[in-house]
């Protein structure tokens, strides 16, 4: 019986698309069987994102209103192995199509086939949030360092505690960048970790690689050698149950010089 | 019973007379219907008249329904809790109707109506009300009763607790309690906790604070981290300032409503003289 894990995070383009395709990416090179579920139902672009837009034949809405089968609609993922499946959104209807009690059924029957179920969830507090939540057992909470991103993030979680049969929701800030954040133009870690009050479980920088690999449908985590990439892999880990240390954030790459001046303690 | 509605017209002297005429009534009857001797009319005769007696005397306790002291603070009206209400009012009526025009010429004096074990409704109180007002230059000044209400007992109990409550407020929730907030958390902005009495935090209030939000302006609110969106005491908003500052706001600030109206931000210590009834430990050395 596998875990269904809702990724959300209130306010539009904090990455939540971004954070699904990458944590269930990075889900599945642990070794797991991963179904990804997009319920952005309408605006669906985690197909995009995981690179299989082209493979999409059916998806949830015909699911639910039983036009097919579960299996016949996920999208199997050819760079792993019988790992990685998605079940993309319809485009054409809109989210009321879906009631959160069908959503609920078809998430429990997935469980019976997948170690964890990752649920991306569309913005805001609506029909679509009702949907993606409506199966959920665990849910993680995307914000960036911003003000508006926290404050809808508090929102959410606000929400998400309310709700039945959810545990504690977690937190991934995403869109580090580290030097605002040293100089303050930017919400820190700690900052926003204890204005939120929930258990942090990962930090991922700022990075092009993420925009790039994206637009060319290869989840970042696929990469080893990107930051963003561990930084996902990590909370990959963190999920499966290992404590993983937080990056450090200043360790971006400037140079020796920058290391050697920091060694000797000067700004 | 009969005799006792001839009495209570006021008819003192006729009691004789009309105990007469009762029992010549009685026998008559008593003669017609069973053709009794003359010994068993008299022992009726004798029957009736001390039943007669005793209702009198019943009667006579009753009179003093409605009784008017006069002490150092003023007159106060003792309505008696026995009797039923119709009585009480038709006394009272005509307790006060009897020497008017001895008061006419002097001034309104406020009376306190003492009511004992009696419990008035909203409407039966106007009504005294009036009543005391019509008759003479008299004010009810209060309406002083030992009955309450089940609904009044447990409002006014709330209104006294402490209502602890361990949780974050975040945005878009609001917590609103009947009586004090005592709350072990934070309030994110955005979140809204409301109070009939006081709000105190022991965490960091961020988001807006509404205390005494039925109206009372004594009311006050006290936090570990005072930086809230909003802060509303009873009728009066205060807001922070559109350029935020970056001053990390003062540990233990207390907000309260001053003289002049407005809402004052200051050390909590302050609040010992400002509101000495927040205390209410009694005893100790």
């Amino acid at each position: 019986m596998g875990e269904a894990i809702v990724i959300t995070s209130g306010k539009g383009g904090v990455g939540k698309t971004t954070t699904s395709a990458n944590i269930g990416t990075a889900l599945a090179l642990q070794g797991k069987r991963v179904c990804l579920v997009d319920t952005d139902i309408g605006l669906r672009n985690l197909d995009v994102v995981m690179g299989l837009e082209n493979r999409i034949i059916y998806d949830l809405v015909d699911v639910i209103q039983g036009r097919c089968k579960v299996h016949q609609a996920l999208v199997k993922d050819k760079r792993f192995e019988d790992k990685l499946y998605l079940l993309p959104a319809a485009q054409t209807t809109d989210k009321t199509a879906v009631e959160p009690e069908q959503m609920k059924k078809l998430i429990t029957d997935l469980k019976q086939d997948y170690d964890y179920i990752v649920i991306d969830c569309p913005a805001g507090i609506e029909q679509g949030y009702k949907n993606a939540i409506a199966g959920a057992d665990k849910a993680i909470v995307v914000t960036t360092p911003e003000v508006s991103a926290v404050r809808d993030a508090d929102r959410i979680i606000g929400l998400l505690e309310k709700e039945e049969g959810i545990e504690p929701p977690k937190l991934v800030i995403n869109r580090i960048r580290s030097h605002m954040m040293k100089s303050g133009d930017m919400l820190d870690v700690d900052e926003i970790t204890t204005h939120l009050s929930i258990d942090l479980i990962g930090i991922v920088a700022d990075d092009d690689e993420v925009i790039k690999a994206s637009n060319h449908g290869e989840p970042i985590a696929l990469n080893p050698n990107s930051k963003a990439s561990l930084a996902y892999r990590n909370i990959a880990r963190r999920i499966l149950g290992e404590s993983v240390p937080l990056q450090q954030l200043d360790a971006e790459d400037k140079g020796m010089f920058t290391k050697i001046k920091k060694f000797f303690g000067v700004r | 019973m009969k005799s006792s509605r001839v009495y209570r017209d006021n008819d003192l002297y006729g009691l004789d007379a009309c105990l007469g005429v009762v029992l010549k009534a009685y026998r008559c009857v008593f003669q017609e219907k069973y053709h009794s001797s003359a010994i068993l009319i008299k022992e009726f005769e004798h029957r009736c008249r001390i039943s007669f007696i005793i209702e009198v005397n019943i009667f006579m306790k009753k009179t003093q329904n409605v009784t008017i002291k006069g002490t150092k603070d003023g007159l106060t009206l003792h309505l008696d809790d026995t009797c039923s209400y119709q009585e009480l009012k038709q006394e009272l009526d005509r307790k006060l109707s009897n020497s008017t025009r001895v008061q006419e010429e002097s001034k309104l004096l406020s009376v306190k109506v003492k009511v004992g074990n009696r419990y008035l409704t909203d409407e039966q109180q106007e009504e005294l009300k009036d009543l005391i007002r019509q008759k003479r230059n008299l004010i009810v000044e209060e309406v002083e009763t030992n009955v309450l209400t089940k609904e009044e007992a447990e409002r006014l109990k709330q209104d006294g607790e402490i209502v602890s409550l361990a949780r974050m407020i975040r945005s878009g929730q609001v917590v609103e309690v009947t009586g004090d907030l005592l709350l072990i958390g934070d309030v994110n902005p955005g979140g809204t906790v409301k109070a009939s009495g006081n709000i105190f935090i022991m965490g960091a209030l961020k988001g807006i604070a509404h205390a005494g939000c039925t109206g009372n302006d004594e009311a006050v609110i006290a936090a570990s981290i005072m930086k809230p969106s909003q802060l509303r005491i009873s009728d009066c908003i205060n807001r922070a300032p559109d350029q935020g500052t970056d001053e990390e706001g003062k540990p233990m600030e207390c907000a309260y409503i001053s003289e002049n109206h407005q809402i004052i931000v200051d050390r909590l210590q302050v609040l010992i003289q400002q509101r000495p009834n927040l205390t209410r430990f009694e005893g100790g050395r």
